[in-house]
Order: structure tokens, then sequence, then C-alpha cells
């Protein structure tokens, strides 16, 4: 063990509490008595409990659950196609301009976006609702979904290919069984930033949502303008502790994984 | 025994596997095969050598599929193989990073390719149990790729090129990233099993060893061209060239003008020298430049004149090779040209007669030097 001086230790805990005294506020006062958030009046957890009572917060809830998984596994089917596009379609006429139209979102200030999307939504006469954020969703997502998965792309062995084909498959087969497998891994972390990005997107949401559909990121925002609730602070903890776990379990994972296939590779070369 | 050797190359009633006509393949503007026409035969196991970017791997992969010639057909068994698209070629390929699948394991890599044919399960199982067998695999049968060595991923390699059986098969310096001793190992395998199975090898190698010993004819390459097609030996101490000369062992080349004498050619090479002659049956004028290659294990170094040989040089030893088996010498012509020597080690080092700075006579006999044109 690492003994850490004075210096470290400061600045560890003071880079730690700039990170998450604000989260550890919102937490200790979810489990708040009092009805005013910044008076603190014993412990009860009754926020919790009106929360899920609250048809317009579980509504919310399950649009944006819908729209996150449903955009953003539209996003991933196209920026995966979109990407491999790019990497393996070589030099055609247009290419910069169809890489550099795929990446701009990633700079687009989201409120052109999300004006864009409505003005399209208004002309084409389109209801807003969950569809449309779906479509938004989709939009912005995708180029997010490119970006992870060419990266991955660019360092494929392409020769792996080459031998699916050389094997008897098809191209398509040889991406359905060699590409697809091998890049998994990045196409399933293409879609959680998909997803993520999805669930807490607030300004591309309400300028695609209509009276007929709220996220729960829209729904918290206007609450909020009436006044913290406590109520929030329950939700929000629950956001939190979700995350929290969704976090820490992959990463456990996935260094299990890496710790092993070291292991392995060890094995293998002294036999 | 003739009728049992193998030179299907030099019967005229055998049709070629492969025949190349006239192939030419550019890349934009750099051209990569320049109209290249060469035969290989069934059975056989023929190697592509030359340095990197000679163009070998672009005519193996015109082979498998990934490129078509620009001008110029490809036949396979007297069919143009252009219009056929790589994954319904007879042809199968090892590539030089091995390309196994990693998320299938060995057994599942091997069978990959009969899956794709569609046969039935236990046709599957038979087949890589026998190609298991035949790479000596069996123990790693349910292994993923990372978890066997790179040895036994070449076998595996090897394996799932060679389970759909194809009429060829083609290697990519398919023992590049094995060390020297299993690279040797490796390479006698690799004849066994091409001899075993009856399948025609391609291999492509920048390593002259490797393609001496297993393959049955090379092609020796340079810059989009086939210098020469032949039989390992016949490459060895007949070249054609002094590229083919230079490129395969080791060599010395003395050039100058050339005057016909007796069977061969008399070649003065520098002011104040003795000629030097060689048996030839090419065909020069008086006076022509032609290229003397001496191989070193042909020269004979003695401390005096030997008076039986017309081609003796008189020098100085400027260097000493040790080799263990065999000593190479580098000797010193007063005109500052450099001969190679090479004398096997028959006896314990302290017994060794010549030490630097040596004064010896360097001869050898009048068939032992190649006379080139070019």
């Amino acid at each position: 063990m690492i003994r850490l001086s004075w210096f470290n230790v400061t600045s560890l805990t003071l880079g730690f509490a700039f990170l998450y005294l604000p989260m550890l506020l919102l937490i200790i006062y979810s489990f708040n008595e009092s009805q005013l958030v910044t008076v603190w009046a014993g412990f009860s957890t009754k926020w919790y409990g009106e929360l899920l009572t609250n048809e317009s917060y579980l509504d919310a809830a399950w649009v944006t659950l819908r729209v996150a998984l449903v955009s953003s596994t539209i996003a991933t089917i196209l920026g995966t196609m979109a990407a491999l596009v790019l990497i393996r379609a070589g030099r055609f006429i247009g290419r910069t301009l169809f890489s550099g139209m795929i990446y701009a979102p990633l700079v687009m200030p989201e409120v052109i976006t999300g004006l864009s999307l409505l003005l399209l939504f208004i002309g084409i006469g389109l209801d807003r609702g969950v569809v449309t954020i779906i479509l938004a969703h989709t939009t912005f997502s995708m180029c997010f979904v490119s970006v992870v998965v060419s990266s991955r792309l660019m360092t494929f062995d392409k020769s792996l290919e080459e031998a699916a084909l050389d094997l008897g498959c098809s191209p398509f087969q040889a991406f359905r069984l060699v590409t697809l497998p091998i890049i998994a891994p990045s196409v399933i972390s293409g879609w959680l930033l998909a997803f993520t990005l999805s669930l807490d997107d607030l300004v591309i949401a309400s300028f695609a949502a209509g009276p007929s559909a709220t996220t729960l990121p829209i729904k918290v925002w206007s609450s909020i303008r009436l006044g913290v609730s406590p109520e929030i602070n329950a939700l929000s903890t629950i956001l939190i502790g979700i995350v929290a776990v969704g976090v820490i379990s992959a990463s456990l994972i996935s260094k299990r994984t890496m710790l092993r296939q070291m292991a392995e590779e060890q094995a293998a070369e002294r036999a | 025994m003739p009728e049992t050797k193998f030179e299907p190359w030099n019967d005229p009633n055998e049709k070629p596997l492969i025949e190349f006509r006239g192939v030419t393949k550019r890349f934009g503007t750099f051209t990569a095969i320049d109209n290249q026409s060469f035969d290989i035969y069934t059975k056989e196991f023929f190697a592509l050598l030359g340095p990197s970017g000679c163009g070998k791997t672009t005519m193996m992969r015109m082979l498998a599929g990934f490129e078509a010639p620009t001008e110029g057909k490809i036949l396979l068994g007297g069919k143009d193989i252009a219009p056929i698209p790589p994954n319904k070629r007879e042809v199968n390929m090892m590539f030089q990073s091995y390309a196994l699948f990693p998320h299938l394991s060995v057994w599942d890599n091997i069978a990959f390719g009969l899956k794709r044919d569609g046969k039935d399960k236990k046709a599957i199982a038979a087949r890589v149990a026998e190609m298991l067998k035949l790479t000596r695999l069996e123990k790693f049968a349910n292994r993923k790729p990372h978890q066997i060595s790179g040895g036994q991923r070449q076998r595996v390699a090897l394996a799932r090129s060679l389970a759909k059986a194809p009429k060829l098969l083609l290697l990519d310096e398919p023992l590049g990233a094995l060390d020297a001793k299993l690279r040797q190992d490796t390479q006698f395998e690799l004849m066994d099993i091409q001899e075993t199975t009856g399948t025609t090898f391609v291999i492509v190698t920048h390593d002259q060893e490797e393609a001496m010993t297993v393959a049955s004819r090379v092609a020796v390459m340079d810059d989009g061209r086939v210098v020469q097609v032949d039989t390992p030996d016949r490459i060895y101490e007949d070249p054609n060239s002094t590229y083919v000369a230079d490129f395969i062992g080791d060599v010395t080349i003395l050039s100058g003008s050339v005057t016909p004498k007796d069977k061969g050619y008399e070649l003065r090479f520098a002011e104040g020298q003795p000629t030097l002659y060689a048996d030839s049956d090419l065909s020069l004028t008086d006076g022509q430049t032609g290229y003397l290659a001496i191989r070193p294990e042909k020269v004979a170094v003695s401390p005096e004149k030997p008076e039986d040989r017309r081609n003796a040089l008189k020098g100085k030893i400027l260097d000493i090779a040790y080799l263990g088996n065999l000593s190479t010498y580098h000797v010193e012509l007063p005109t500052g040209q450099v001969v190679k020597a090479q004398t096997a080690n028959t006896r314990r080092l302290a017994n060794r007669p010549f030490s630097w700075e040596d004064e010896v006579w360097l001869s050898w006999s009048d068939s032992a030097a190649v006379l080139l044109e070019r």
C-alpha cells in the first residue's frame, strides 16, 4: 500500500467533495420529514411513498424509458451502419461530406437541433408526442454511436472478415457471424451511451414533446419552477442509485473479464 | 527412378491447375503486377519469394479473390476465376495474422467453413476431428484462440483453411510470427501435411531459406515481375540474373568484359588481375559485359597458389565470420573488391589455419562460377 502524503489526501478530499457533496445533500434531504427542502425535521421515507402514488411522475418515467429504449436501439442500428460505411467503403464520392454530416450533431447546439426538428414536425403535420421524441432522440444520439463504433472498427483486423468470406460466407453472413460478435462490446456501449443521453435529455425533448407525452427531465424541470419539492429529491436519489449500481457492476464485470483473459493468455504462452 | 520424380512442369501433357495469362494489376498509377504469365501445377508446393512490396501478396490476393486483375486472366482448372467471388472459390487462404475468430473456440473455428457449406452435423464433426488429429490439436478443441500459444494458433489457422479440402491453399507468410526453432519444425510439418492431403499449396514468403526448404518450385519476384520460376536447386545453382543470384543465398559478383574460350568465356574483371574462366551456355559477343556469380562454399582457400586451377586470385583476409560449423572469409583483392569464401570447420578451433591479415589464395573450378548476362 502506498502511503498518501497530506497533499494527496487534501486534493483527493477536495476533489470528491466538489463532485459529490451536492449529490450527498440531495440524498440526505430526500429522507427529510419536512415539506421544506432546506429545513431538517427528522428522518422519514414518506416522500418515496408519495412518489410511487404520483401518477404524473410514473407516467413521465414510463414515457422516458420507452423513448430511451426505442430511440437508442434505432440509433444503434443506424449509427453502426454509418460507421461501417465510413470505415469500410474506402473513398467514395461525397465521403468527406457524409462523415461531416454524421458528426455535425455532436457539436451542433441542442437548441438548434431541437428547433429545426420542431419546425419539421410542424411542417409535416406530425402531432408531437412519444413518436416525435423518439425521432428527435434518434437523430442526435446516432452520431455518438457512430463515433464509438467507428473507433472500434478502425482497429478491427480486416483479415478476419476476409477469412470469413474465404471460408464461404456471403458479405452479410461475414458481418453477422464475425464482425458483429467481435465489435459487440462497442455496439453495446454505443447503445448505452445513446440510452443515457436520451434518458437525461431536456432541451431537445422539450422541443419535441407535446401535451400528450412528457419525459421525466421535462417533468422535473417544470415542477422545480414551482418550487423544489422533497419528492423530486426522492426521485433523484432513486436515479442516482440506479446509475451507481449500473456503473459499478459494469466496471467490475469488465475488470474481471480483463483479468481472466490476461491470466489465460499467460497460461497459454507458458504451456 | 525418373518416372516417380514429381516434375509436372516438364511434362507437356500435364494441364496446369492455375494459369496466369498476362496478368497486370494497378492500384491507381502504381503497377503492382506487370504483365505476368506462369503456371502452377496440381499438388505443387509453389513459393512466391521476394522482398516486401514486390507484388507477391497482391498475386496471392488475386488468387483468393480479394483483388481482381486490371488486365489479363487467371485460370483455375481452365476456367477464368475473375467472375467468382471469394466465398464461391475452391481456394482457401491462411492469413499472415492467422485471422482466427476470437469469439469462437478452436473447434468452431475449424468447423466455420464446413458449416457455411450446409453439411450435416455428423459429417462436420468427423471432418473437424480429422483436422484436429492432422494438426495435433485434439487437446485444445474447446479453447479460445487467446488461450493457446502462437504455434498452436498457426496450426489452427492451417486446419481451418484445410478443412474444406480446397483445390488450392494459399499461405501468406505462414511462419512469420514464429521463433526460429519452431519455424523450422513447422516447415517440415507443413511439407508433411501438404504431402498427406495432396493439396496444391502456394506460399508467399520473403524468407529465402523457407521457400527453398518447403517448395517444389520457387518464383523469385522483383518489382511486380517474376524474374525466375524454377526448382530450389536450379534457382540456387543456375540463377538467370544477378538479382536472383544475389537474393538467394550468399554470392560474390564480379563484372567485366568477356571473351569466348573453350566451352565458355574468359572474364577480365580488373586491370592487373588474372582473367577468370567459367563454363557457360550463354551466347555472348566478344567484349560484352558479363557478370560472374561465385557462391562462397565453392571457393577454396589455400596458403599457396593451387597449380591445377585456372581461377586463382590472391588476397588478404579482411574478416572471418565464425558460424560454428562453417567459417566465412571475406578476402580483399588488391583492387579493393571483396570475395567471400566459405569452408567447413572439420577441425577444432585451435587447428584453424588462417587468421586476419593473412595473405591467401582463392580458387575455384571451371564449372563452379555462373556467368550471367544481366
